[in-house]
């Protein structure tokens, strides 16, 4: 009952290993059930021969893929003992950058799969920028099929080097290697006996270690109103601590409406406790005074938010209808929404080189460029490298109601 | 105290009470989906919990297919007066006594896919913008995709080439007239979540969860509880086993499994070793390897 939640995605170039790692990792967790082993086996009988083929755990979504239906991410769940986790996966290769920003939003580690054969492939430097470009905390390299390359140190050891010159110009706090072979199942769950000359941890193991939301609690206290709820003649809002500490008797104050007050108390579920930290879903008791409503975000009276009706933010464009210039969008940003429009293109960035060149042209599916976004009215915001959770935004188009991008403020 | 310290159930516990909360400020009539199984009655556990001090903010739809598990039906009243909600009935028969869909004939007749039109129709009538259920991503393989905030277009349909990606915890809950929402708190929680969380919460369910001598028909290698609404077949014959159920649909067609954990703890350690996937004992899965994602599309919960 005390473990802890890990999320994370998984990148891998087409045929790089990815599903058969998924599989790997499931059935050597032993969290495939014998009615869905049955099948894969009825099925591996049938095509590959009779060799358990892994890749088929995941494999449900790939004739939709074909059939043109949009999956962007599918979620698959297990645990061990001391952790549990999901995976929120990417499939599909064409609208690959789309589909990665999303699963990888909802996580704080990504597993990136390189083929030992191959070494670093251009969608390796694609996965590696977006994960830069989200902040994760975790960046795992998985050098995968070492038994083609006769668990081969000297290949391991190239890689690390390529990649590590590759990042020098990302920020990724905690980059991790590992060698694996996902088909045979070495240091995957279980340990190898090949290659001796690895004495790191498995990758459970390590995925059972990696630190959690380290970003969260050492930020300032955010916490977006989501309702008021009505109790009576006590002023109480209901929301999500996104980051931070709150403590009864805090002086605060709610933004943009700029209303002051004090935390006369903290509930949850009906029970009083004394302070709230991030990711606790909670109510507030206010002093009677605040005038509160939903958008506004309480923060400590001595950290404020930013304030304003324009602000630069990286955009990664994920629908197929181009952006336009004249076109008003909904902005939601937590738990606030606002008319916004694309003001300028400042620049495109090229995804595989990580470059930046000019372009005015608007912005198509995968695009992932800098640019200015103005607002009918002022809203309070963070940037995103200080907080996730006030720093990201979506635009969402109000004819279609589509959302079409996915944003986050410099 | 660090964010960290949040275990896993409280963190996917804080994760459907944002949502619950997201769905009631982004909607004008939202319903709960109440089917009186274990996964409905935890949505309610923690929609009180969302709201509180203020009762819940929604209404409670009821697809009565008229195949009810007596014991549900009381769990379903008991909850709705002591929450204080509205409650929807939405029957089956009088879809059927309508004529707008026909009663499937046969043994292994079920009401389960009529139960589409009856939703829809209720969605309709009530002018329901939001149905709220308990489905879980781990349920089913065409689930795995499925996202928290689900868009179905004005017949009610999963069209999907309209479904929204969605990034943080940022859900796009923008709708035309006549379209409605699908919502799913408890996407992330697996089986095993959420007898853990019954466990903590100590939350009351109906008995059919624990193991008991019932009596019971095989069918489909499944064992199927004897009702009213059972006809035998020429080889079938009713039978006394220990049984619990692990999912309560429609009475026709919801398989027990063999079984002698009769408390929550046992069920607990009973479903951590579990090998077979909850919905196996369906016999409307059974029929065919896409047959929940057939039904899905047509507006299934
Ligand atoms: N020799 C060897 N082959 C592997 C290993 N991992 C995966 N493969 C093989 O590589 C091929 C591609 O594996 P998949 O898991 O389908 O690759 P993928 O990256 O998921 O492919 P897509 O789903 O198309 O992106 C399959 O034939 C696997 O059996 C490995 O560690 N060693």
């Amino acid at each position: 009952m005390e473990s802890q939640l890990l999320r994370f995605t998984t990148a891998g170039s087409v045929d790089n290993g990815k599903s058969t790692l998924i599989g790997r990792l499931l059935y050597d967790s032993k969290s495939i059930f014998e009615d869905q082993l049955k099948s894969v086996e009825e099925i591996s009988r049938r095509t590959a021969g009779g060799d358990l083929n892994l890749a088929l755990f995941t494999d449900g979504l790939r004739d939709e893929v074909e059939a043109g239906i949009t999956i962007d991410v599918a979620y698959r769940y297990f645990a061990t003992p001391h952790r549990k986790f999901i995976i929120a996966d990417a499939p599909g290769h064409i609208e690959f950058t789309r589909n990665m920003v999303t699963a990888a939003s909802t996580t704080d580690t990504i597993l990136i799969i390189v083929d030992a054969k191959q070494g670093i492939t251009e969608q390796t430097k694609r996965h590696t920028f977006i994960a830069s470009l989200l902040n994760l905390s975790n960046v795992v390299v998985c050098v995968n099929k070492m038994d083609l390359v006769d668990w081969n140190e000297g290949v391991y050891k190239s890689i690390l080097t390529d990649f590590y010159k590759l990042t020098s110009q990302l920020q990724l706090p905690n980059l991790q290697f590992i060698p694996i072979s996902a088909l045979k199942g070495d240091n995957v769950v279980n340990g190898s006996d090949q290659m001796n000359w690895y004495s790191g941890s498995t990758l459970i193991s390590l995925l059972e270690t990696l630190p959690l939301d380290s970003k969260l609690c050492n930020v300032p206290a955010r916490f977006p109103i989501q309702l008021l709820l009505d109790a009576g003649d006590r002023k109480v809002v209901a929301g999500r601590v996104e980051g931070g500490l709150l403590f009864v008797g805090d002086e605060i104050t709610a933004s943009p409406s700029g209303s002051t007050g004090i935390i006369e108390s903290i509930n949850i579920d009906g029970i009083e406790i004394l302070s709230a930290s991030g990711r606790m879903s909670i109510s507030i008791g206010l002093s009677r005074e605040m005038d509160v409503q939903r958008g506004d975000i309480l923060t400590h009276s001595s950290k404020l938010l930013r304030l304003s009706d324009k602000f630069d933010a990286m955009l990664c464009w994920l629908s197929d209808v181009d952006s336009s210039i004249e076109t008003t969008y909904d902005l939601q940003l937590g738990t606030t929404n606002e008319s916004a429009s694309i003001q300028q293109i400042h620049h495109k960035i090229d995804v595989n080189s990580f470059k930046s060149y000019v372009d005015k042209k608007p912005l198509s599916m995968n695009d992932i460029c800098k640019v200015e976004i103005s607002l009918v009215k002022e809203i309070a915001f963070d940037a995103y490298s200080d907080n996730q959770a006030t720093g990201s935004f979506i635009l969402i188009d109000k004819r279609t109601n589509a959302t079409v991008a996915a944003g986050m403020i410099l | 105290m660090s964010d960290s310290s949040l275990t896993f159930i409280d963190e996917l516990e804080s994760e459907a009470i944002y949502i619950l909360r997201e769905v009631s400020a982004k909607f004008k009539n939202p319903t709960i989906m109440f089917s009186g199984g274990k996964d409905s009655i935890t949505l309610i556990h923690l929609a009180k919990k969302a709201f509180y001090p203020q009762k819940i903010p929604f209404t409670l739809l009821h697809v009565d297919t008229g195949h009810n598990f007596p014991e549900a039906i009381c769990r379903r009243d008991s909850l709705v007066d002591e929450l204080e909600v509205d409650l929807i009935v939405a029957k089956v028969q009088n879809t059927i006594d309508l004529g707008r869909v026909k009663e499937e004939q046969g043994e292994n007749a079920t009401r389960n896919s009529l139960q589409i039109r009856t939703l829809l129709d209720a969605i309709k009538d009530r002018d329901i913008d939001c149905a709220i259920g308990g489905a879980r991503r781990d349920e089913e393989k065409s689930r795995a995709k499925e996202r928290f905030f689900s868009h179905r277009n004005r017949n009610g349909e999963w069209d999907p080439k309209n479904q929204r990606p969605e990034l943080w915890n940022l859900f796009n809950g923008a709708y035309h007239q006549g379209e409605h929402f699908r919502v799913f708190p408890i996407s992330n929680w697996t089986e095993l979540d959420i007898w853990q969380y019954i466990e903590r919460e100590k939350i009351q369910l109906p008995s059919l969860y624990f193991a008991h001598e019932r009596e019971v028909v095989k069918r489909n290698n499944s064992w199927i509880p004897f009702s009213d609404f059972i006809k035998l077949g020429a080889d079938e014959k009713i039978e006394r086993k220990k049984i619990r159920f692990r999912t309560l649909g429609d009475i026709t067609i919801t398989g027990g499994i063999e079984s002698n954990a009769d408390t929550v703890e046992e069920i607990v350690q009973e479903v951590a070793a579990m090998r077979q996937t909850e919905r196996g004992n369906r016999i409307d899965d059974k029929r065919s390897e896409t047959a929940m994602e057939d039904r899905k599309r047509l507006g299934y919960f």
